[in-house]
């Protein structure tokens, strides 16, 4: 395979990143684009810490050839808005919900695509809107908090 | 001690005289450390790394900011806002005004990394100590500035007042800042975990404390959340190239031949030095496609691992006995048990487990001018330097170690062997190389928690009185590769490069203080399954071998209780010695309005789930927890569901309250995971967990309903670590709860769905 030049827009900023065509797009996110949000963990689409939003919903960057993105990336990076953090961000601040904070990307980003769309979401909602995501200091409890907290705040 | 400066115009000069003296060692750059960026620059370069120094410890800017170099690092528990507490509490200074300098080491004393939960319960207090020192001769100081008796001063936030005439008012930065302190704390001689301070002031009285025992808000957690702190896997420095690992399809096969026109594609480069193969490219895509296609010729040295899943606990029943010791030998438990009325006596079987951190090992690692500059995200970064310095022949004053925030490492994980890689790999190619590990060696090769098998016997009376009692526990060494991995045999690069490992045999015994006529408790380990290279090599997993210890131990205290006719919690209580033990036993029992029965619950329900509740209590360190697990059993599907958790906690003095909280939410969650989950699947030739799927974890489906902490804060005795001693007595209560619920005791770890379906369905 030979490199090959393409455009994505990430977090509003649309950049020209050089890859091989089967090249995950966490790599070029990490990589040339300097983000700090998604994460490596498996490369497999098994634990989230490399989420972000495509087109407002979320997919596992470990996985997703960049010569498929077509669409806007949005990225833990550009949640806050002039510095202000977004409602799941002051929330899992408040709750202190991060441990070693590596898997923590995913979570609120998944939180994010589900609170976007409708903050009206039940406890069970929460629970199974977070079916597959990995955490491995347990830091669950603290995650729902800070969740119910976000989607109230996002109600209101 | 030295003479405290006195004389503010004077104390840069002598301070710098002072600190030519010879028990300082004066912080200079080693050959291949310069250019390094980050908290280097944080440290002047006269600044003393000495333990006895208190200038090793606390620096005081001239805006008056206080910086604490800590030789511990936070592992995600928010340790280091609590070194800043209790810091800022002798100080009286704000929280905000303290910056930590972590697991650096040409900046930071060895106090033994991230270890035994004893971050603020040892590393704290000494910093307490020097704290309280320097807070003492900062009143003297300004006792001389202002001219009023030190007696008669207070200190608002890091400005010191005249009791008599607020008027008069000197700054800790006026004061200080920038110079030295130039005196010497009593320290004990020793580094790492056991690392003491003392000074001639003492530390605050608790009845004094402003900030201690509050909650204050963890300064680690804005940056993770915002996504604005640096993790080390972001790290990017010049010329850097990056590199992947090459491991055999088998254990213990050897690279015999390589094609590197395999990889030509890729750019990659092939580094092949003794029985270590890797791959460097620039480009770190290139690098993952280049370890994925790299031809290797391996050798077929047939199956090393003499077992597998199903078999290995017979296999430990079989193995040699290399090392034994009774732990406890009280009273004649032979003589109890051969005159006994009923004996007691079970098996428990704990299986392999992997660290499994969220991402697998990091290193990264400039070799370059006979040094090396390492950056890690290990736990124990004082630890890597020797480590690179013995793998890599390099003086160890030459190699400098500086820690950065990672996943979660719970113990002897795979980053040590990460750094060790990336610096192999930098010194053949002769560039710093950034080493990611994939996610199979993250769970395949790291070094694994110890699998074993315990066993208790119990001798009861006629009258139903328990008058001997033995638990033993027999399996491989938690010390197979070193807790530290500061010599080339305790790191998987150092094997494949000819070394072997340091096998220790160690394990462990209950902590707890059940007293009975005659008791022993032993331990017994065996070889490991394979010496060198193995990914089966042992070592410390979050709270080393208190699982497979307590889940014996308190499975079969509940056996015992119900052989002599007694209610679990009654059968402790009766036995407990410890006064804090029985405080959090009874507390566990009545916040869970714990009904008192002897043998299974009478009504556990009818239909296919059904519902029971165990306790499990254990000392660690000094701390002590009981907990009540709550469980709701599928007799259909096996599977086990904990709605509820209600724990009793006792860690001493409580520094940070909310960390606290958070810190046992987590302990719990992950033993829950441990207990009902996880499970390292082998067979002769090769572990075959490899990914979340082969080794799956708890998710959010199975996290409880709801976890009870209550917590006893005991100001008067100082913290007792919180990292790990809530997690042994997870698996003991829950497996407590299914016998509860179901009539069946579950003797064997992880209770999943197929497995407790089996011991159900076979009662």
């Amino acid at each position: 395979m030979t490199k090959q030049t393409f455009e994505i827009t990430v977090d509003g900023e649309t950049r020209s990143v050089i890859a091989e065509p089967d090249m995950p797009l966490l790599y070029a996110l990490r990589g040339a684009l300097e983000k700090k949000g998604p994460k490596f963990g498996c490369g497999l689409a098994q634990c989230g810490a490399c989420t972000v939003l495509l087109d407002g919903e979320p997919i596992r960057s470990c996985v997703t050839p960049i010569d498929s993105v077509s669409g806007e990336v949005r990225t833990l990076d550009g949640l806050a808005t002039d510095g202000t953090p977004h409602p799941v961000q002051a929330a899992f601040i408040e709750e202190e919900a991060p441990q070693c904070g590596y898997c923590t990307n995913g979570w609120m980003m998944y939180a994010v695509a589900m609170l976007e769309k409708n903050p009206d979401v039940s406890d069970q909602e929460i629970r199974d809107n977070f079916a597959g995501l990995k955490c491995r200091c347990g830091t669950h409890m603290a995650i729902l908090r800070a969740t119910k907290a976000a989607a109230d705040a996002m109600k209101a | 001690m030295n003479e405290i400066v006195k004389d503010r115009a004077g104390l840069t000069r002598r301070g710098l005289l002072q600190s030519g003296g010879a028990l300082v060692v004066a912080f200079s750059v080693p050959a291949g450390l310069a250019g390094t960026a980050g908290p280097a620059a944080a440290r002047e370069p006269h600044r003393p790394l000495d333990p006895a120094a208190l200038d090793s410890w606390i620096a005081v800017g001239e805006d008056g900011r206080v910086t604490i170099y800590w030789g511990k690092m936070d592992m995600g528990q928010g340790t280091d806002t609590g070194i800043a507490i209790m810091a800022a509490e002798e100080l009286d200074v704000d929280v905000d005004v303290v910056d930590i300098v972590a697991g650096d080491t040409a900046l930071c004393v060895d106090q033994g990394g991230a270890s035994s939960s004893s971050g603020v319960q040892r590393s704290g207090v000494a910093i307490r100590h020097a704290a309280a020192e320097a807070r003492r001769l900062l009143l003297e100081l300004a006792a001389e500035e202002l001219e009023v008796p030190a007696a008669d001063l207070r200190v608002e936030n890091g400005t010191v007042v005249a009791a008599s005439d607020a008027s008069k008012s000197v700054s800790y930065g006026e004061l200080v800042g920038g110079q030295l302190f130039s005196h010497k704390l009593d320290w004990n001689g020793r580094l790492g975990n056991s690392l003491e301070l003392a000074g001639t002031a003492q530390p605050k009285d608790p009845s004094e404390y402003r900030l201690v025992g509050t909650h204050i808000p963890r300064k680690d957690v804005p940056g993770k959340v915002m996504a604005t702190m640096d993790f080390a896997h972001h790290l990017v420095v010049p010329g850097m190239l990056h590199g992947r690992t090459v491991r055999p399809p088998v254990a213990g096969a050897v690279p015999e031949a390589i094609d590197d026109s395999s990889i030509a594609d890729t750019g990659a480069q092939v580094v092949w030095k003794g029985n270590f193969v890797g791959v460097v490219a620039e480009d770190e895509w290139d690098a993952i496609r280049a370890a994925r296609d790299l031809a290797v010729t391996w050798s077929e040295p047939g199956p090393q691992l003499q077992t597998d899943t199903g078999g290995v606990h017979d296999f430990i029943r079989r193995a040699e006995i290399k090392s034994e010791e009774h732990t406890t030998d009280d009273g004649d438990f032979d003589g109890a048990l051969a005159g006994a009325a009923t004996v007691v006596e079970a098996e428990y079987e704990y299986p392999f487990q992997s660290h499994a951190r969220m991402a697998p090992a990091f290193g990264l690692v400039d070799v370059r001018d006979g040094g090396a500059t390492i950056w890690t995200d290990s736990q124990k970064p004082h630890s890597v330097r020797p480590g690179v310095a013995d793998v890599l022949g390099l003086p160890i004053e030459n190699v400098r170690a500086i820690w950065m925030p990672g996943p979660g490492s719970y113990g002897r994980s795979d980053a040590d062997d990460g750094a060790i890689d990336a610096a192999v790999m930098s010194a053949e190619v002769g560039r710093p190389v950034r080493v990611q590990w994939m996610r199979n060696e993250g769970i395949a090769w790291d070094p694994k928690g110890v699998a074993s098998v315990s066993t208790g016997r119990a001798a009861i009376d006629a009258d139903g009185n328990v008058v001997g009692y033995h638990y033993g526990i027999k399996g491989f060494s938690r010390q197979n590769m070193r807790s530290r991995g500061d010599e080339a045999g305790s790191v998987l690069a150092g094997h494949l490069l000819g070394r072997e490992p340091h096998n220790a045999y160690a394990a462990r015994s209950p902590e707890q203080s059940y007293a009975f006529d005659a008791m022993r408790y032993t331990e017994q380990v065996i070889d490991p399954l394979l010496k060198v290279a193995s990914p089966l090599r042992t070592a410390h997993f979050r709270d080393p071998m208190g699982m497979e210890v307590h889940f014996g131990q308190e499975s079969f205290i509940d056996e015992v209780a119900e052989a002599a006719g007694a209610d679990p919690v009654a059968f402790r209580l009766k036995h407990l010695t410890e006064p804090r033990d029985r405080a959090v036993v009874e507390l566990a029992a009545e916040k869970a309005n714990w009904q008192s029965r002897v043998g299974p619950n009478p009504d556990p329900g009818d239909g296919a789930v059904r519902r029971g509740r165990g306790i499990a209590y254990a000392q660690r360190n000094g701390a002590v927890n009981a907990l009540v697990a709550e469980v709701e059993v599928n007799l259909e599907t096996g599977e086990v569901y904990v709605p509820r958790f209600i724990l009793a906690s006792d860690h001493g003095q409580i520094i940070n309250r909310k960390s606290m909280r958070t810190t046992l939410e987590g302990n719990l969650i992950m033993a829950l995971s441990r207990t009902l989950f996880e499970e390292v699947e082998f067979d002769p030739e090769m572990v075959r967990s490899e990914d979340w799927a082969t080794y799956p974890i708890l998710e959010m489906a199975q996290v409880p309903q709801a976890i009870d902490i209550h917590m006893i804060d005991r100001t008067d005795i100082g913290p007792r670590g919180a990292g790990e001693a809530s997690t042994r007595i997870v698996p003991g209560a829950v497996a407590n709860a299914v016998y509860d619920a179901t009539g069946i005791r579950i003797r064997k770890l992880p209770l999943t769905n197929a497995g407790v379906r089996a011991q159900l369905t076979g009662a």
